[in-house]
């Protein structure tokens, strides 16, 4: 059995209730994942269908397909959309499942610093490639 | 105390005894469904996706790099370890995809009832078999 809480608090309950109300940014957080979502949607039948012509093939066939213009665009917006995506993804995982404070917010922040420096990567990756062809 | 939130968690049981709410979703006194599955999979598979994305960034960087960059990512992905995370990563892409599609569907209020919702459910197990098939199919005649 869980032991007894005590309240100590000397606060309203009115002034309590004030305290946990919303933080006005959920609705945005929610859909901006929508969004990211649907976008990813068509961005993947593509990436997946692109695949398919270059399993196998060597460095210089995928710099050539990454190097034309439309090609770049959508990796690019495939790798931002994602990335965003992923970023917001995990943190609604972790603000669920992390109940200490202190370590909620730093995990947060280090998979949003995780997740930044891998897009960048990516992101110069595309750029290098583009910019290359 | 703690946190203004403890003094809300506090509960009486019947027999007046001061106690700790338990947190909701009391997964301990729930029958198994394949709602609550499909649930949880769609996190666990967009969490793995997100370990996936490694193997395209990697990819990526790779091929902006070197040949000889490039042919290591290659001979990786084709060891057993590495195209078992292909099949993982692409069965994992297609059961979130799907899933995802079905979060939209209800995000625009379609597809509550509880028939409704267990047809989509094995639609999007299905739909996950299918695709992930169709794609190793695909790709393995391609190559």
């Amino acid at each position: 059995m869980s032991k007894s809480p005590t309240q100590t608090i000397m606060r309203s309950g009115l002034s309590r209730a004030r305290g946990l109300g919303s933080a006005q940014t959920g609705a945005t957080h929610w859909f901006a994942e929508r969004v990211t979502g649907m976008a990813l949607v068509p961005l993947t039948l593509w990436f997946i269908y692109s695949i398919f012509s270059l399993l196998g093939a060597p460095r210089a066939a995928v710099a050539a397909w990454a190097g034309h213009t439309v090609n770049a665009t959508l990796l690019l917006a495939l790798v931002l959309i994602m990335f965003k995506h992923m970023a917001m993804g995990l943190q609604v995982v972790m603000e669920d499942y992390i109940h200490s404070e202190k370590l909620r917010l730093v995990s947060v922040l280090a998979m949003k610093a995780v997740v930044g420096l891998f897009g960048i990567a990516a992101i110069l990756a595309i750029i290098k490639l583009a910019l290359a062809a | 105390m703690t946190d203004v939130r403890e003094a809300l968690f506090i509960a009486r049981t019947t027999d007046g005894r001061t106690v700790r709410r338990p947190l909701s979703p009391h997964l301990q006194v729930y029958k198994p469904q394949m709602t609550m599955a499909l649930s949880i999979m769609h996190r666990i598979t967009g969490v793995a996706l997100a370990v996936g994305a490694l193997i395209l960034v990697s990819w990526l960087v790779a091929a902006a790099s070197s040949d000889r960059a490039f042919d290591t990512v290659s001979m990786l992905l084709h060891t057993w370890i590495g195209k078992l995370a292909l099949l993982g990563w692409t069965a994992s892409l297609w059961f979130h995809f799907s899933t995802g599609i079905r979060h939209l569907f209800w995000d625009v209020g379609h597809g509550f009832e509880m028939p409704q919702v267990h047809a989509s459910a094995r639609f999007v197990l299905v739909a996950t078999a299918v695709l992930t098939l169709a794609t190793w199919f695909v790709g393995l005649m391609a190559l």
